[in-house]
Formats: structure tokens, sequence, C-alpha cells
């Protein structure tokens, strides 16, 4: 089976992957198995949630951005920052020193992705009385949850709100604005700050979308060191003014969780973290849920304050954006000539690019595209079942029996590689010691197997 | 390929258990989302009019390339009057279980909307037959 073909942030890194097989037991979409003792990515299956990323222990699992020094390609350096990149730092380091460091690193202009919030809030309640309209609607903000759906919840996807995210929406404004300044798109570079890596993917492979206006992608950890270093070391006398003016609580909160429920029409929910999500999207998916007229589904525990890329601990960033005190507001950043006019001066442009077309699925438990293939695959699956011992200790390097199980009717696997089965061919006399052990060798590599005798001299 | 689910009467927590598992196994079977939509509420309708009714069920699963045929019979009270029940919003229910919000008389109808065939037999104070038929789309 064809296993790639979709773009992802999340690299496993061969050279320092111990093949440990934490990532693998995590994976909510089972993308993962352990092949001579490294881990290997099902590319098909991955939803770039990150779960991964969270357990490895050695950091052999990336998340792959644009260099920093990317930045200097362009003539104009636009940072497009989350509110919840102001989270990270402590309470004595303010927003517009943030930014202050940002200009100072390099970007001409620092913007904030929740400007665009109010629009899509406009267009998300419009969106929710046209007719015909698949209910409840499913917030198309977190990227993981858009990907998980098309693969694991196909049936779903006409639920999907068709509209861009405030990421994207901002970015168009931004776009708007450079070009009444007279600077072409290639000009100007719009890098965005992640908290995680779904949304690398959704700028780098954009679903239902063409082309994301989005330039690259800095990781928020990496970018977060910079900024505070400089916060810490900088001489006071002389820095960058940015142009800074204060989101409403609404905006800021928005990445958060329940930033966006309350404010979608009718009855409404939010749900944080991606088991949390499957478990809903299953009830979903059969039924069980009726009246409900919108959700918010983010991957993340306390959605993207607990993003994987982030820095400091989810609750304190939360707790941050949500207390944060509303300055009174500064002067229109239009008077500054580095400024954007707001964001609603673009309203019309923006709202004629705001929709994205259909959402696929890209069905990931097929067994075969044709029917009657599946059924012979889905009679073996079952039949292996009844051969193994369902305790899902994943010596064999798949998850679960299930998976291997599934894996063996796919060609991907053999049956010999459940070590339960290892045992009885040998008493049986079916399996050599030799063959057993290479078995091993075959899943888990050569370290693990020959550890205890190098140790011991044996 | 055939399946069987059993179903207990008064369990609304294990409701939709069936429907649930069918839902897998039409997914790898790469069926149709669409379709597999119209199995799962047709089945999800009929067990919990099992859950509700009856003393106990049992479901009975065939699949083949073209078309998924549901057979739910249940020891229980039967119906009296199959076309009035086959009718949106009759109920044999209450005014006080309805005023709870019980008993809106949509399970049957429900059914018949998301199926291909829909035969209903009945014998009073015995229990209950539900055949259901749905082509797949190709």
């Amino acid at each position: 089976m064809e296993h790639n073909n979709f773009h992802h942030a999340l690299k496993i890194r061969e050279d320092l992957c111990i093949g440990c097989s934490h990532c693998m037991n995590v994976c909510p979409t089972e993308a993962i198995r352990v092949r001579n003792g490294k881990a290997i990515l099902y590319g098909d299956r991955c939803v770039d949630c990150g779960e991964c990323f969270r357990v490895c222990p050695v950091s052999a699992i990336i998340i792959d951005h644009d260099d920093f020094n990317h930045i200097f390609d362009y003539k104009y350096r636009i940072a497009l920052v989350p509110a919840i990149f102001t989270g990270q730092f402590p309470e004595d380091v303010s927003p517009q020193q943030m930014f202050s460091v940002l200009l100072d690193l390099g970007f001409t202009h620092v913007y904030e992705v929740e400007n665009g919030t109010a629009l899509l809030q406009e267009a998300m309640n419009e969106y929710a009385d046209k007719p015909g309209i698949s209910k409840p609607l499913i917030s198309s903000f977190c990227p993981a949850i858009v990907r998980l759906i098309q693969v694991k919840f196909p049936a779903l996807v006409d639920n999907i709100l068709l509209l861009k995210p405030p990421l994207d929406i901002s970015a168009l404004h931004i776009r708007e604005e450079m070009r009444r300044k007279g600077i072409s798109d290639k000009e100007a570079g719009i890098f965005y700050i992640t908290p995680c890596a779904a949304k690398i993917a959704a700028i780098k492979d954009p679903v239902g979308e063409d082309q994301s206006p989005i330039s690259g992608v800095i990781n928020m950890d990496v970018l977060f060191n910079k900024v505070y270093r400089k916060v810490k070391t900088r001489n006071n006398q002389s820095c960058s003014l940015p142009v800074y003016t204060d989101l409403p609580a609404t905006a800021r909160c928005w990445a958060l969780t329940n930033g966006e429920a309350p404010l979608a029409k009718g009855r409404t929910l939010a749900i944080d973290e991606i088991n949390n999500v499957i478990d809903f999207l299953e009830k979903l998916e059969d039924d069980e849920i009726n009246d409900v007229d919108f959700v918010e589904l983010r991957a993340c525990d306390e959605s993207c304050a607990g993003g994987v890329l982030t820095v400091s601990n989810r609750f304190l960033t939360a707790e941050r954006l949500r207390n944060h005190k509303t300055n009174t507001p500064d002067p229109p950043s239009s008077d500054h000539p580095d400024g954007f006019r707001h964001i609603r001066e673009n309203h019309a442009e923006i709202r004629k690019h705001i929709n994205i077309e259909e959402v696929k699925p890209r069905p990931i438990m097929k067994l075969d595209d044709n029917i009657a293939e599946a059924m012979r695959k889905m009679e073996k699956v079952n039949r292996i079942m009844q051969l193994l011992p369902r305790v899902d200790c994943g010596v064999c390097g798949a998850p679960s029996c299930q998976a291997l199980a599934r894996d063996i009717a796919l060609n991907e696997a053999q049956l010999h590689d459940c070590v339960f089965i290892q045992k009885i061919l040998e008493q049986k006399g079916e399996l050599s010691l030799e063959e057993s052990i290479k078995i091993m060798q075959k899943i888990w590599g050569f370290g693990k197997t020959n550890k205890y005798r190098d140790l011991k001299g044996l | 390929m055939h399946f069987e689910f059993q179903v207990e009467g008064g369990n609304f927590s294990k409701a939709g258990t069936a429907s649930s598992q069918l839902k897998k196994i039409l997914k790898q079977l790469n069926v149709d989302a669409r379709d597999i939509k119209r199995v799962v509420v047709a089945l999800y309708e009929a067990e919990v009019n099992v859950v509700a009714h009856a003393y106990n069920g049992v479901i009975i699963i065939d699949i083949d390339t073209e078309k998924i045929m549901i057979q739910i019979e249940d020891e229980g009270p039967g119906i009296q009057n199959i076309d009035l029940a086959m009718q949106q919003g009759f109920s044999t229910a209450s005014e006080l279980v309805r005023e709870m919000g019980f008993g809106a008389g949509m399970g049957l109808p429900n059914i018949k909307n998301n199926t291909d065939k829909l035969t209903v037999t009945s014998e009073v104070g015995k229990g209950t037959k539900v055949h259901m038929l749905i082509n797949f789309s190709i």
C-alpha cells in the first residue's frame, strides 16, 4: 500500500531514533510502526497532531520549519504572530517589548493573527444561516482536526466550516496592505510563528485552497529563545518602536479552548485534546448527537496554549491571555509609515477570498478500493485476530493486535512477528531459535536484542 | 459477510453499539461515506426502538458487494398498527412522556427515509421483525 503523498511537518530522524515505540503507542491514527529498530511513519495516516513529538525521549521527531535567515530573502519581512506567542513570556515582559525585539531581529512589520477573528466571526454566523448546511458545523480552525476528519471520519467532511482560519484572513489583509503601498507579493514575506506542526502542514499543503498567502513558518520555541535572550540582554537605551494595538479580549482568546464556541450562534460545544475529539466525532458519526449547531474542536489540550511547540505551561499561557489587561487604545496604526490600516478597511476584498473549497475525504480505514477485495481482506483480518493474543504489547512493531492483523492482511507484516506465535512455533519445532531472533532483529534492530549478551559478556 | 449483534432491552447506555461496530466495518470495506451514514442512522434508530420497547433483540447483518441487508428481531410487546406507526409523528407514548421529550414518533419514518426497502412485521405480545435493505451507490 502507498503510504506517502502528503506534506508532513513531522519528521523522524533515523540517526537519533532509538526505536523505543513511545510514539507508536500514543499515535491516535496508528500511523507509526517500528522496523529495523526505528520508528517509521505511514504518511497517509498521519494528521500532524504532534502527539509523537511530545513523547519522544530523545528528540528524534522534529518539526520541519523554515530557517530563520530565510526571512532575509524578502525586502519586507512580516512576522505574523499569534496571541499564544505573547502568552509564552513571564508577566513582566510586555507585548510591546516582544514586538520591539522582533523588529530588532530583522522583521520589518509585526502583525497579530487574531486581528482576523472579528471578520471571521461575522462570516461564520452568516454561513451558519445558509440553507442546507450540515449541522453541527465543525470549526476549520485546527488543521490537525480537519485532517483527522478527512482520514478517520470521512462522512463528516460536509460538516466542516468552509471558511479560512484567522491566520489566512490576516495574511490576506497584509497582502492587500502591502499592495496598497506598491509592494509586490514577491517582495513581501509573511512568516507565521507556529505553536504546532499541523499549522505548518496546513500552510505547505493547504486543504481546500490552492496556495497559502503565507511565505514561511518559524517554530515558536525557536523564536521564543531568540526573543527572550534579547529581552534579557538588551541595552535599553535604543530599541525599535513597534506599531502595537491591543487586541480585544475575544480576539486574544480565540485560540484558547472556548475561544470560538461562545461566539457562534445557537447551541455550541468546545472540545479539546485529540482523543476527546475522536470520542465525540465517533458519537457524532453514529448519529447519537443532535441539536448542536457548532462545535469547536482542537487537537491539543488547552487548545493552542498546549501546542507542541509552546514553551510555557499551557494553563499559565491561557491564564495570561484571559487576564491580560487591555491598555488604552494606541493611536491608529495607519498614522505610522510601517503600520497597516484596520483590517475592516479590506473587508470587501477579504470576503471575496474567505471561502475554502470542498474538503475531500481521504479515508485510511479502507482495506481496498474494491469492495469484494476489501471483504476478502477483512475476512483475513478476522481470521488472524482469532490467532493473536489481544494483549496489544507492541512487540511485533505495531501498536495493537488489530493493527498487526491489518498489516498482515495488507502484506506489510507476518504472523510470526507476534512474539506469542513465535514461542509456539519454536516449541513445535517449526521455527528455529536463530530464525526467531532474526525476526526480532528485523523489528527492533540489533542493539536491543544483543544488549544483555554484550553487557554480560556472554 | 455475515454479522450478528445482541441488543439488551432497557439498556440505553449500550444502544448504538451495533451501529457503531457496523460503521467501522463499512469504513474498512470502502463503502461510500453517504451510504454509511444512511446505514448508521437507520440501524441506530432501530436499535433504540428495541432498547426502548422490547425485552431483547438480535440484529442479523448480511453484506455483499452491492447491498446491505439488516434484520432486527425482538421479543417484546409488538406493534398494534404498523401503518400508523410508520406515519411521521405517530407515537404510542402518553402525553406526559411526550412532554418530557420522548416518543416524538420519528423512529420508523426516519428508518424508512434512510433505506431502500423496509418491511415491518409484528405480532402483538410476541415481538417485531424489521427488515431493511440499503443498496450501495457505485
